[in-house]
């Protein structure tokens, strides 16, 4: 189709040719001079439906492509750990996602379209210069030549330049994301200004890079029309001469130049085709090293597992370390199906980091994490995920109502669950002085709520999905006393039937569990009921009597 | 669907009032500008040369054998090919290093302005949708300029050119092949306005991806935690759709309207064959002009469909600016007023008068609430969750202004002070600690002004962060992302607090700052803050009794009142909400002593 789409394309001049040819002999006729014109405008609406399909096919499926890529962009991501995320700015992946792929997808339809246009359209035309007139066509397509040595230094640089240019805007994108995400430490410590210097020597820096990407391209383009007008300058001169010679006559001259003629928008074309190619494989780098980016947790290891799985807990021998820098050492403990633990320790000493293990936000060690007694890195992630219910020590809501971030786990639920859930973290009674209530509509970073609110909300979310395992990390921090009285008196009915882990710092919260694993710099240093650690007179004793003592200074 | 999804799109496709604004940014490079269009003129005239030199060697020269005008018409026409070369490449340039240079103005103003708006502003507003403001929407003006404004002067010098080149060569013959630019311009109509709808719904549909992005990758863990990957990406999916169905739904028209406009070209070429024909059947036009004529009408349907397409780059240029002046001229409503009262030496005193505030219209968060703090007192909040205490910090640093009432430091209203005198005099600790991405170092020092290492690390050995930054691979130097690493949150609170402290405030805010951290470090964190407290007017909020042991006084702050108000013996003593919130903590006690 792309062939005759071109044929038809060069039909025209063809045509041309021969009427220009006809003119210059006596025997012309009114009758073939309407015949010629018929005849042009029959073959341009030849091509015109040509193209249109084209246009409609390549264009159409470049969209569709950017559309597939996009998706699978997105399910890679939802893959990724907590690690990457770590590694990657929220504003560098939305660049990706968004620019990136955009330079891509002008590949697959502008840049394939016109790069099929121009080969072509070069290739026919070409051919019929030198059926016309071989000495003459070597001769003016000589120049022409040095396009392709052009396309090939100059595409070089192109890419090159335009990487730099992407990294760039990720870096503006990304200080963009901070700041505004950020916004209220950059107002409380005047930062204003400092940022605003930031961004402008960020954007100073940009603006250098794309000029230099404009000092390319503004020789590239001239350069190319350069070439394509001494390739008609030596038409004129030798053709010229070898007309009047009497070489070829006036008709074969007219058409060269009608012909050369047509090589002119292809010329630009390939300009463009450069540039889109160019840009199209440096953004296709940067989406390429997202798709190779492995997930550290995955589920080569899955094996099918019996559901519901046993709540039952085993640490053996685990370490475990974020960049070299170890975090936890040697730790091994039990948890029967139903118990509740505590862990307490220090600020780093490594309590969110088991919890993260334990719903593999973080990959652990193969053989040192046992559910119901297989080794955790066999379980399905979803199996697993779907039997524990993890309120984090940040919370995150989405931009949904409080419904929807309560039932986030199980969005086909009816109001009463929610309730239900709303009123075991004790904020029903809020939740209805809301103006929409249950459809009141939680902020981008759920800001209209307070902390306190917020994890509230985080713990009934936890818990909307009936796990078998809970994870509650320092989930009561900004809930004042009286609060974590009433929510931990209803979550008592919920634990007793779950394995749950409590990470706190107040003993109040954790005084009551089975067992408390008292932790300090990544190690287990001792574990039993609140009694017995009491009686034992180790770290958890001592951290004891300093919340009585300053309780007792209190009363002072 | 999400409230904030809802993108406002503008009417029409040109508008005076956003081209006058948009021309203000052209202002400062006016020279260069005029230099570019000067430059185009003279390229595209340039470009208008070939054909008519191509008459003169048909007409004049090979006709009639003259070796030697030949030759003096190539040497003529390889000085135009270079001038024309050194023209593009030097107007290139200036274009855009123009547009570049507008774009970074526009970007900093849009920046700059994002960084007064008053805090509100920004609980409304996704973070995906300023990204997209400072980004993208700017991109599309720069295209604007460079693809768009400059060459449109210069398709329409080529346009003029030819149409006198052409009459000038023969006018019945030009006039004939005018005859189809009525079509021409039915065609355009139309396609305008079969094409006007998509624009607005391809930019409002990339606006959305953009901002389900930037939630999702930040909230990114708990979809894992949920297993809720299907049902995002079929979120996902939906947006993503429409943005391709939008872009899908314009190819039709723009694949008609090409092939549409290139007949017609042929149509006009054919009028030249058919009427060029008959008059040299008459023999009263030349063969020459009959082939410039053919190759001018080659190069007048060229910038015609160009038009088209610069068409395109107006109309989601104009979406992007009004989307952008919209942003600029959101007026701050927090500002620092004209003429600042600039207070020479803060003592720190603070009194709240009969401040009433609320965040939603009709749903009042804080009443009538009055207190006062005087210099290098120690006054803590207490009160239940949502009851208000948070407030009264926003309100404190200007985040917030009240409703009715006054906040006064030192005498002076906050309103009437300068907002950088106010924040510098005010440290807060906030409850989410926001690491930025840079080191360690960076975080506590910020940018704004040098910091000597002894102050740092003067600060860091206070809150006793000194030993666990040491022990960072890098110490001071870690790299610290978004996420903040490894750092565990009550790490990242020792930060907030040695940020706190590294900015020498007079007026020290806590706002639950202490509840991520463990007893012991919380014990030593004490001794810290209490000595810093010292020197300092001091306002904490926190939920523990036992935070506020060392305070002279305490608020009890009930469903946004004040309820009580003393020392802790005294309130103890009243046996009200302080009494029994104590009574709870207390009979925690007990219980296991017994």
């Amino acid at each position: 189709m792309v062939l005759l789409t071109n044929m038809a394309a060069v039909l025209s001049p063809w045509i041309l040719r021969a009427a220009i040819n006809h003119f210059q002999s006596e025997d012309l006729e009114m009758k073939l001079v309407l015949v010629y014109a018929g005849l042009i405008v029959v073959s341009s609406f030849v091509e015109g439906i040509f193209r249109f399909l084209m246009r409609r096919i390549l264009i159409g499926v470049s969209r569709h492509i950017e559309y597939h890529l996009r998706n699978d962009l997105f399910a890679h991501l939802q893959t990724l750990s907590a690690s990457f995320y770590q590694r990657n700015s929220t504003g560098d992946l939305m660049a990706r996602a968004t620019s990136d792929l955009a330079a891509v997808r002008a590949v697959l339809g502008p840049g394939i379209m016109y790069s099929i246009n121009t080969f072509f359209t070069s290739v026919i035309v070409i051919s019929i210069l030198i059926s016309i007139s071989p000495y003459l066509a070597a001769l003016t397509l000589s120049p022409l030549l040095a396009v392709s040595i052009c396309v090939k230094y100059f595409g070089k640089l192109i890419h090159v330049r335009f990487q730099r240019i992407q990294e760039q805007f990720s870096r503006i994108t990304t200080l963009v994301q901070e700041n505004v995400s950020g916004i209220r430490v950059v107002k409380a410590y005047n930062q204003e200004n400092a940022f605003i210097r930031r961004f402008r020597s960020s954007n100073d820096e940009y603006v250098r890079r794309s000029l230099s990407l404009v000092r390319i391209w503004g020789l590239f383009q001239p350069l190319l029309t350069l070439l394509l007008g001494s390739s008609l300058l030596g038409l004129f001169w030798l053709g010229g001469q070898q007309v009047m010679d009497g070489a070829i006559t006036l008709g074969d001259f007219v058409a060269f130049i009608a012909y050369l003629a047509m090589l002119t928008w292809p010329t630009i074309a390939l300009g463009y085709v450069v540039n889109i190619f160019e840009r199209g494989s440096a953004s296709m780098g940067r989406l390429c090293e997202l798709f190779d980016s492995i997930p550290d947790v995955d589920d080569r290891l899955a094996e099918p597992a019996e559901v519901p799985l046993k709540g039952s807990i085993e640490v053996r021998n685990l370490s475990f370390a974020y960049n070299g820098t170890p975090v936890l050492s040697d730790i091994s403990f039990d948890v029967a199906a139903g118990q509740t633990v505590a862990l307490v320790g220090r600020t780093g000493s490594g309590k969110s980091t088991i919890a993260n293990l334990l719903c593999r936000l973080r990959q652990a060690p193969h053989n040192t994490i046992f559910i119901g007694g297989r080794d955790i890195n066999t379980i399905p992630l979803s199996v697993l995920r779907r039997h524990i219910g993890y309120a984090p020590q940040e919370t995150f809501l989405f931009s949904d109502t409080v419904a929807g971030n309560i039932a986030f786990g199980r969005p086909a639920a009816d109001r009463r669950e929610v309730r239900a859930a709303a009123k075991v973290s004790n904020i029903l009674g809020e939740i209805e002085e809301f103006p929409e209530q249950f459809d009141t509509f939680v902020g981008e970073r759920g800001i209209t709520l307070s902390g306190g609110q917020r994890q509230r909300l985080a713990i009934s979310r936890a818990l909307f999905t009936n796990p078998r395992i809970l994870i509650l990390d320092d989930s009561l921090s900004a809930v004042d006393t009286q609060t974590e009285e009433r929510i931990l008196g209803e979550l008592a009915s919920e634990i007793a039937h779950r394995t749950a882990f409590l990470i706190s710092h107040r003993i109040s919260t954790i005084r009551a569990a089975d067992k408390i694993l008292v932790l300090e710099q990544g190690r287990l240093v001792e574990s039993g009921s609140h009694e017995e650690l009491i009686a034992y007179g180790g770290p958890y004793a001592e951290l004891y009597e300093k919340q009585l003592l300053r309780e007792q200074l209190n009363i002072e | 669907m999400s409230i904030y999804h809802e993108e406002e799109t503008p009417k029409r496709v040109y508008d005076r009032r956003l081209a006058k604004k948009l021309l203000k940014y052209l202002a400062p490079y006016r020279w260069v500008v005029l230099m570019s269009v000067i430059l185009l003129t003279v390229a595209s005239s340039l470009r208008l040369v070939g054909p008519l030199l191509t008459e003169i060697v048909i007409d004049k020269h090979i006709k009639n054998g003259d070796f030697h005008g030949l030759v003096q018409i190539c040497q003529l026409f390889l000085l135009v090919l270079v001038v024309q070369f050194a023209v593009s490449f030097v107007q290139t340039y200036l274009t855009n290093w123009t547009g570049q240079k507008i774009m970074h103005d526009l970007r900093v103003e849009i920046f700059s302005h994002i960084q007064q708006l008053h805090l509100g502003y920004f609980d409304r507003m996704p973070v995906g949708r300023l990204i997209t403001r400072v980004t993208t929407d700017v991109d599309v003006l720069n295209e604007l300029f460079t693809s768009g404004v400059v060459n449109i002067v210069g398709d329409l010098v080529s346009l003029v050119g030819i149409v006198a080149i052409m009459l000038w060569l023969d006018w019945r013959l030009a006039l004939v092949c005018f005859s189809v630019i009525p079509l021409l311009f039915i065609a355009t109509l139309v396609f305008k306005a079969k094409v006007r709808g998509f624009y607005r719904r391809v930019r409002a549909a990339i606006a959305r991806i953009n901002a389900f992005l930037q939630e999702n990758i930040t909230g990114m863990s708990v979809v894992q935690l949920f297993v809720q990957e299907e049902r995002k990406l079929e979120e996902f999916d939906v947006r993503n759709r429409e943005h391709r169905d939008a872009n899908v739904a314009s190819i039709l028209y723009y694949a008609i309207y090409y092939p549409v406009i290139s007949l017609i070209g042929a149509l006009s070429i054919a009028l030249i064959v058919w009427y060029g024909g008959l008059r040299t059947l008459e023999g009263t036009i030349t063969l020459g002009v009959l082939v410039a004529f053919i190759q001018y009408t080659d190069r007048f349907y060229k910038p015609i469909s160009d038009l088209s397409e610069k068409f395109n780059i107006l109309q989601s240029a104009m979406a992007s600016s009004e989307r952008i002046f919209s942003l600029l001229e959101t007026p701050s409503e927090i500002n620092t007023p004209a003429s600042p009262h600039y207070l020479e030496r803060v003592r720190g005193s603070l009194e709240f008068r009969n401040v009433w505030f609320s965040y939603r219209r009709d749903v009042p968060v804080l009443k009538n609430v009055s207190f006062t703090v005087s210099p290098g007192e120690k006054v803590a909040i207490v009160g239940a969750t949502g009851s208000g205490k948070s407030t009264l910090i926003n309100l404190l640093s200007r985040f917030y202004d009240v409703d009715r009432g006054k906040v006064l430091v030192d005498g002076v209203d906050v309103r009437d002070l300068s907002l950088d005198q106010l924040r510098q005099n005010i440290a807060v600790v906030l409850q989410d600690v926001f690491l930025f991405s840079g080191s360690v170092e960076e975080n506590l020092r910020l940018w704004d002004r040098p910091v000597s290492q002894t102050e740092l690390e003067w600060a860091t050995q206070q809150v006793q962060a000194h030993p666990f930054i040491r022990a960072l691979p890098e110490g001071y130097s870690t790299p610290v992302t978004e996420r903040g690493t490894s750092l565990s949150a009550g790490q990242r609170q020792l930060l907030a607090f040695a940020r706190a402290l590294v900015h020498d405030p007079k007026i020290l805010v806590l706002d639950e700052a202490t509840s991520s951290i463990d007893t012991e470090t919380e014990l030593l964190l004490q001794e810290a803050v209490e000595r810093l407290m010292e020197n300092h007017t001091s306002l904490i909020v926190a939920h523990r009794l036992s935070t506020i042991q060392h305070c002279d006084r305490i608020v009890v702050l009930h469903k946004g009142e004040i309820r009580e108000e003393g020392t802790h013996e005294e309130l103890l003593k009243e046996e009200g909400i302080y009494y029994r919130l104590y009574q709870l903590e207390y009979r925690n006690r007990v219980e296991v002593e017994v």
